[in-house]
């Protein structure tokens, strides 16, 4: 069976409920560029992480955004998560632009907004017991009856299934396994019952056998809780099963986005497809054939290529067209919409 | 002993002390590996491959309670040889290692081009001229521009310097090269690059590898044969088709089970409960505890039987 008709016969794993339904969270044309200085002042030009990203995310909608490093996927994160202030466009929660909402709005929008951290052991403080990370947002949060604080993390505890509570509690975050500091985590990230969950890699550091149970706990929440989630990764596996609609990032630009089982069926973007192609399944003819991999690495940010940004490494680039103009976002598909020449209507 | 055999390690033991006791990391493996042959060795963490790894090259940390065992390379029992011997006639003679994040591994302040042509300086007496000619040999076997050997690591991406690992321990042509988990830290297209390199030097060196790694899905990139650790133990071994197409430990299958597939719709499945503490390993099959095919005699340790050139520990295939 060819690889395209395994992938057509697909069958959606995740439960769709997201789209048709109100936008939780708008970025509009979002840029994310940091000043380069020369000798420590004197400006030597802009790196443009995130250079011009719009996207929508509806009410307990999952999206994963995939991509390599350097490709501004962290920096578009940080932007969501308030920690990096966009240098254009628009950041949109629940009708209310994030850079406009003052110090008391940011707060109310952070208790909203939960980030499940990459490195769980790197994300918890080493010298605070469990019961003292978990207690932590509901004091800042304002939470001051000490019975409810603790009703809500024994109750956050047994939601991510560290059962018997009492017995975690006293611990520090070296005392338990990588999969249970992943719990806390995501635990810490649900006690003040956002509406949305960013997750950075959330399941890279661990066990294949433990990643499969983060990934279906964090599914399990998405849907109790009715949570949006922005799943950032740069494993395409995991991405059916826990993600509605799939965006891939390159060079600081989404050049592909669609439903997961339209992109893993078909990819408009070359960069996409060569993702695809690298990634392997367990099977023993993998030995035998060498895989195809573009040529070169990623662009600077600094200076981005002219035109497409892919169009140094693209095998199927067109002369005279993508190496000297940006392509608009093509839509050759219903929503499947990507950045790629070869899907201009008007060429074809 | 079998004229074809390169690596041969006979109920290889190594032991640490740690705060609450012995660590038993490596209890009793044993093995054999032909030339040119790629085996991957899979495993959760702290199921003691990394270990294996450093028992295999004698990499040992200061705190080793026990190291036994035999190990032959072309015959040659290397557990008697003494420290120097082996420093100077095995390691990275005939046996090379690419540590785990051996990008970050190496030395900041020196070139890599002087860190490439270090082990010929020092192992085959080269003069430094005719080291460095060799190093940018190599520089261009892994696909690494001849002209960055004049650069330092932190001017070279996280995927060059990962060939510029492969090219040291290449360099002095060994028989066996152990990779510890030599993609990990990589981005996709990047990884897919290395397995191609690692495949083209099998093909063109007829280099024999050793790759320890948690990746089951990028390990059959390389695979000519799949050995699987659990506990400190080595709980099966097999050729790579039949081992993907068809695991017979009930371990091995859970582990295959685990594995999100792109281009199937099998849902991933995960293993209830935890590996046992190496410290105190359970007396009977290390497994028991979470296997769902247990029954009574999985209370006595399982030998390894051996079915159709297979290799499995464990009571269901006696």
């Amino acid at each position: 069976m060819t690889v395209e008709k395994q992938l057509n016969e697909a069958t959606p794993a995740v439960f769709k409920k997201g789209k048709d339904r109100e936008v939780l969270l708008s970025i509009r044309d979002l840029r994310v560029w940091f000043e380069l200085r020369r000798f420590g002042f004197g400006h030597a030009g802009y790196v443009r992480a995130v250079d011009g990203v719009s996207l929508d995310l509806h009410r307990g909608e999952t999206i994963a955004v995939v991509g390599e490093s350097g490709c501004g996927k962290s920096s578009l994160m940080k932007a969501i998560l308030g920690l990096h202030k966009p240098t254009e466009g628009e950041i949109i929660f629940d009708g209310k632009n994030i850079n406009e909402v003052g110090q008391a709005g940011l707060n109310w929008y952070r208790s909203q907004v939960g980030y499940v951290q990459q490195d769980p052991y790197g994300a918890l403080p080493p010298f605070m017991s469990i019961e003292r990370i978990l207690e932590e947002p509901l004091i800042i949060n304002g939470v001051s009856s000490k019975q409810e604080r603790r009703d809500r993390i024994m109750k956050a505890l047994e939601e991510v299934k560290l059962t018997p509570q009492a017995e975690f509690l006293p611990k520090f975050p070296h005392q338990i396994s990588g999969g249970q500091q992943q719990r806390i985590v995501i635990a810490r990230a649900m006690i003040l019952q956002p509406r949305l969950i960013v997750a950075d890699e959330p399941v890279s550091m661990l066990d294949a056998s433990v990643r499969v149970e983060i990934l279906r706990l964090m599914s399990a929440l998405q849907e109790s809780h009715d949570l949006a989630v922005i799943y950032i990764t740069h494993d395409l596996s995991t991405v059916r099963y826990f993600s509605e609609r799939i965006f891939v990032m390159y060079a600081g630009q989404i050049i592909e986005k669609a439903e997961v089982d339209s992109l893993l069926a078909k990819q408009m973007h070359p960069y996409s497809e060569a993702l695809l192609a690298a990634t392997s399944d367990p099977d023993a003819d993998n030995a035998l054939t060498f895989k195809q991999v573009p040529p070169g690495e990623p662009p600077s940010l600094v200076k981005p290529p002219e035109g497409c940004r892919f169009h140094p490494r693209c095998p199927y680039i067109i002369e005279g067209v993508c190496d000297v103009k940006m392509p608009p976002e093509f839509e050759p598909v219903p929503s499947h919409y990507t950045l790629c020449w070869l899907h201009d209507p008007e060429q074809n | 002993m079998a004229e074809n055999t390169l690596l041969r390690v006979e109920d290889l033991k190594l032991y640490f002390r740690a705060g609450k006791g012995v660590v038993q990391a490596v209890d009793g493996v044993s093995f054999t590996m032909n030339p040119n042959e790629a085996v991957v060795i899979i495993g959760e963490s702290g199921c003691g491959k990394s270990s294996f790894a450093k028992a295999i090259l004698r990499l040992l940390p200061r705190n080793v309670e026990h190291y036994s065992g035999k190990i032959y390379l072309n015959g040659v029992e290397l557990m008697e040889m003494e420290e120097e011997e082996y420093r100077q006639k095995v390691r990275w003679v005939k046996m090379s290692l690419v540590p785990q994040a051996a990008m970050n591994s190496l030395n900041p302040v020196l070139r890599v081009g002087d860190q490439v042509a270090e082990p010929m300086i020092v192992h085959h007496g080269f003069r430094k001229e005719d080291a460095l000619n060799q190093a940018r040999e190599m520089f261009k076997r892994v696909g690494v521009p001849v002209d960055f050997a004049e650069r330092y690591a932190f001017e070279l991406s996280g995927g060059m310097r990962q060939r510029v690992a492969i090219a040291m321990s290449l360099v002095t042509v060994p028989e066996l090269i152990v990779l510890d988990e030599p993609t990990s830290a990589l981005d996709l297209l990047t990884q897919a690059n290395i397995m191609n390199l690692l495949k083209r030097i099998k093909q063109e060196m007829a280099t024999s590898f050793i790759l320890i790694t948690h990746d089951i899905a990028t390990s059959s990139e390389l695979a000519d044969r799949v050995v699987v650790m659990y506990a400190g133990q080595i709980v099966e071994v097999g050729d790579s088709r039949r081992f993907f197409n068809a695991p017979l430990h009930p371990y091995s299958a859970k582990l295959m089970a685990s594995v999100p597939r792109l281009r199937a719709t099998i849902e991933p499945e995960y293993i209830t409960g935890q590996p046992p503490s190496l410290i105190n390993p359970p007396t009977g099959c290390r497994f028991a505890d979470r296997c769902p095919m247990r029954f009574e005699k999985c209370d006595q340790e399982p030998p390894t039987f051996e079915k159709e050139g297979r290799l499995v520990k464990c009571w269901l295939h006696e």
